[in-house]
């Protein structure tokens, strides 16, 4: 089972080296071994009916209309101990306090622009900032309720951030679903582990929202705004109103009068308290921001900023998880916490610094370049995986505009055994835990694990050719 | 904890879903018992009934003439037709996905198969071979769609639209399906018996699938003022109008109880007014002046509609502040 297994140079997940598994891997590694491939396939082929009879698809865009796709799923589960999640948790919490502390900052006084820590020109020369959002204030000064922070791995196994989404992250139905499936295809393994669980996540997230709900409204109704069917993350829009019992809506089903969100149900017009919305800031409120938007609520605006309505996340966020921004956040977690981070960054060059520019342009084919606004791992160079071609695409892409780009060092993501095509093989993986931030921050522990499923590639998302697979985090 | 309402929007998605599903099924019936009974009339008298097979669906001759494959043709398959059974039952799934989480997962996959099924087959496949096997599988997809929603939806106010839908679209078409019939043939009571063709009344029967039912009530006799009785005013038969008024009836009086809004008065009164009129109609009376009374049945239905969406559906936000 494991004759095609390559330790390599990079941190391995299972193995300390060859043929010595790491003590949490043990029971799995040996249950391995002893399964016939048979069996192994047998179970991946009910895993993926699985998927497929329940209609857990997302859309790709740029085929076809309706070309929906299950999300490749790998059966064997990644495993994180007690001691790493402790330190995985406490360094989320650190780094969700600080952002959100930057957010509440930047949109009022400007503490930390006045104090030269970030430059003025950086932070308005975001794309996602949103000069409407200055001064409004927001329920409890929470920013952002729902976070899906990348972690990964370097060469010696710490954990470090990649980056952070903080508008609307996605791929939390995954973990769930992930997990009810693995309980179903290895029960007894699964029972062996001491697995901490995470299907409270719909109640932590309910209770999150609720946190948000304008005072005075001891019972609020909170509803799950999503741009519709045909977005790709459709169904995890309908998993999580499921899950939470809340009704799931268009823009088409709210509007605004005198400043309060209603919905329109046979029995009247319903207010409404919180909206989880799944819909860009861009197409969240036409009168505010694109005009020919018709998957928001019009007047939406208004009615947050008069504090009749809760919005998850807020408006605005995505200065914070600017890729170039990124790179001032151990700056920011010192400036409002006066704390170290605990967990480290990537190294990150800014092409608006002429130093750095000058480093990068001389070192494309080893660097990784982002743009700035992008996520979904469109917009990227992979120096040492680009042709000639795309580099200099990209020399002329950032002298044009150096603000839009960043570069990093080609990271040495971690890899995971996974079993493709009757073996099993090692693929690089990263870990994108979900963090609720309402009264308190509380992080359900696991996360969804991304597989780059193509032998040596880097790229985990969905989009372009990844999988996942199941996150155990353990008791002690 | 309070059940919370219906959105409009599903409300609107479930209603639709379900007039079109039934519009599919009524076109493929009519079709089906078109190309069936042509084969025992003369050409002229086989046009004639093409001609008014168009009228009672309402719509147009295809560009390419009026012959009977072409008709079926764009009847059928042709997807730039809004009237064509792959354009009604591509209305209803498209509909039907946008409530996919408030359906149940067997509705769901039985109208995308349905739908699949229509998409796959091509006009040479089915003409060429037996056009009645098509047509019955839709009929029999579009009654499996019906069974599963009865057996696995709750009856809740969802449910209940589902039913209002089907009952509308199906007292509307039966009432234009028999105008369309009189109006060809009716020139006075007289001439009707004259020009009476035995034929042309079983294929009508047949476009309601209630020639058997007919038959156990009246025999094989077949009189004109006994099929519009029938067709018309059985209080039994689940594709007579009156039947179908009922349950209008019904869906009206349960989706009221359940939104217990304002305004849901006039559409329970509307309705009832429709059931009053079947339950007491006289056919002699009716067949005095068949088209106006037929017309004035549209006209109840339409209000019906009209009042639902006023009510439920499209209100204007200031009715509902107020």
């Amino acid at each position: 089972m494991f004759t095609s297994y390559e330790i390599g140079s990079v941190y391995d997940e299972m193995f300390a080296r060859e043929g010595r598994p790491r003590p949490q891997y043990l029971a799995l590694y040996e249950r391995l071994a002893e399964l016939p491939a048979e069996e192994l396939r047998q179970r991946q082929q009910a895993a993926d009916a699985t998927f497929l009879n329940q209609g857990i698809t997302f859309t790709v865009y740029g085929h076809d209309q309706g070309t929906e796709k299950i999300f490749p799923y790998d059966l064997i589960p990644r495993i994180i101990t007690a001691a790493e999640w402790a330190e995985i948790e406490r360094g989320l919490t650190q780094r969700i306090i600080a952002l959100n502390l930057f957010l509440r900052d930047v949109y009022h006084e400007g503490r930390i622009l006045a104090d030269g820590v970030i430059p003025r020109e950086l932070l308005y020369s975001c794309r996602h900032y949103r000069r409407e959002m200055r001064g409004i204030h927001v329920p409890r000064d929470v920013y952002i309720a729902v976070v899906g922070t990348d972690l990964v791995r370097d060469a010696d196994g710490r954990f470090v951030v990649l980056e952070d989404n903080l508008r609307v992250p996605s791929g939390v139905s995954y973990m769930l679903v992930n997990r009810q499936v693995m309980k179903r295809t290895f029960p007894t393994l699964f029972s062996r582990y001491n697995v901490r669980p995470t299907e409270h996540y719909g109640q932590a997230l309910l209770e999150t929202l609720r946190a948000l709900a304008p005072q005075h409204r001891p019972d609020p109704t909170i509803v799950l705004l999503t741009p519709g069917v045909y977005n790709s993350a459709y169904f995890e829009h309908t998993f999580l109103a499921r899950q939470m019992g809340i009704q799931l809506v268009e823009g088409r089903d709210l509007l605004a009068h005198d400043n309060i969100i209603y919905m329109r149900t046979t029995a009247g017009l319903r207010r409404v308290d919180v909206i989880y919305r799944r819909v860009d800031d861009d197409f969240v409120d036409p009168l505010a921001f694109r005009t020919d938007s018709t998957l928001g609520v019009a007047g939406l605006l208004n009615a947050y900023r008069a504090g009749n309505v809760g919005l998850a996340n807020a408006i605005g966020t995505g200065i914070a998880d600017d890729k170039a921004i990124y790179a001032y956040v151990p700056r920011i977690i010192s400036y409002y916490l006066g704390e170290e981070p605990i967990l480290p960054n990537v190294e990150t060059y800014l092409l608006t610094d002429e130093t750095d520019r000058r480093y990068v342009l001389e070192h494309l084919d080893e660097l990784v370049v982002k743009a700035v606004g992008e996520s979904g791992g469109y917009g990227m160079l992979i120096g040492p995986q680009s042709t000639r071609e795309q580099r200099d695409e990209f020399r002329r892409r950032i002298l044009a505009d150096p603000r839009n780009y960043i570069a990093q060092p080609t990271l040495s993501l971690s890899r995971a055994a996974c079993f493709i095509d009757g073996c099993v093989e090692a693929r690089h993986v990263d870990l994108r835990p979900y963090i609720l931030y309402g009264e308190r921050v509380v992080i359900v522990p696991g996360g969804l694990t991304r597989v780059a499923l193509r032998r040596g590639s880097l790229v985990v998302n969905s989009s372009q050719g990844g999988g996942s697979k199941d996150t155990w985090v353990l008791n002690d | 904890m309070t059940k919370t309402p219906m959105l409009s929007r599903v409300a609107d998605s479930l209603y639709w879903m379900a007039r079109y599903l039934e519009r599919a099924e009524h076109t493929a019936r009519l079709l089906d018992v078109n190309l069936h009974s042509g084969l025992d009339q003369t050409p002229s008298a086989a046009a004639r009934r093409w001609e008014r097979l168009l009228v009672t669906l309402h719509s147009v001759p295809p560009d390419c003439g009026a012959t009977p494959y072409a008709i079926t043709q764009a009847l059928t398959f042709d997807t730039a037709n809004n009237d064509s059974i792959v354009a009604s039952i591509a209305a209803a799934r498209e509909n039907a996905r946008q409530v996919r989480e408030q359906i149940s997962s067997e509705m769901w996959e039985q109208i995308n198969r349905l739908y699949l099924q229509v998409r796959r087959t091509s006009m040479h496949e089915m003409w060429s071979g037996e056009p009645h096997v098509f047509f019955r599988a839709i009929k029999e997809g579009a009654h499996l769609f019906q069974g599963i929603t009865d057996a696995t939806l709750s009856y809740d106010e969802g449910w209940w639209f589902i039913q209002i839908g089907r009952y509308l679209e199906r007292a509307l078409a039966t009432a234009t399906l028999l105008d369309g019939h009189f109006g060809a043939f009716d020139t006075g009571a007289d001439d009707l018996a004259a020009g009476f063709d035995y034929l042309e009344w079983v294929s009508l029967l047949k476009s309601c699938t209630a020639f058997e039912a007919y038959c156990k009530v009246y025999t094989a006799s077949i009189r004109p003022e006994h099929v519009v009785e029938f067709l018309l005013l059985n209080a039994d038969f689940p594709r007579s109008v009156r039947f179908a008024a009922d349950m209008i009836q019904d869906a009206a009086q349960a989706i009221g109880r359940a939104s217990a809004t304002r305004g849901t008065a006039r559409v329970e009164r509307l309705a009832g007014r429709l059931r009053a009129a079947l339950d007491y109609g006289q056919v002699d009376e009716i067949m005095a002046d068949m088209h106006a009374y037929l017309m004035s049945v549209r006209r109840m239905c339409l209000q019906v509609h009209d009042a639902i969406y006023h009510t439920y559906i499209s209100y204007s936000v200031d009715t509902m502040l107020g």
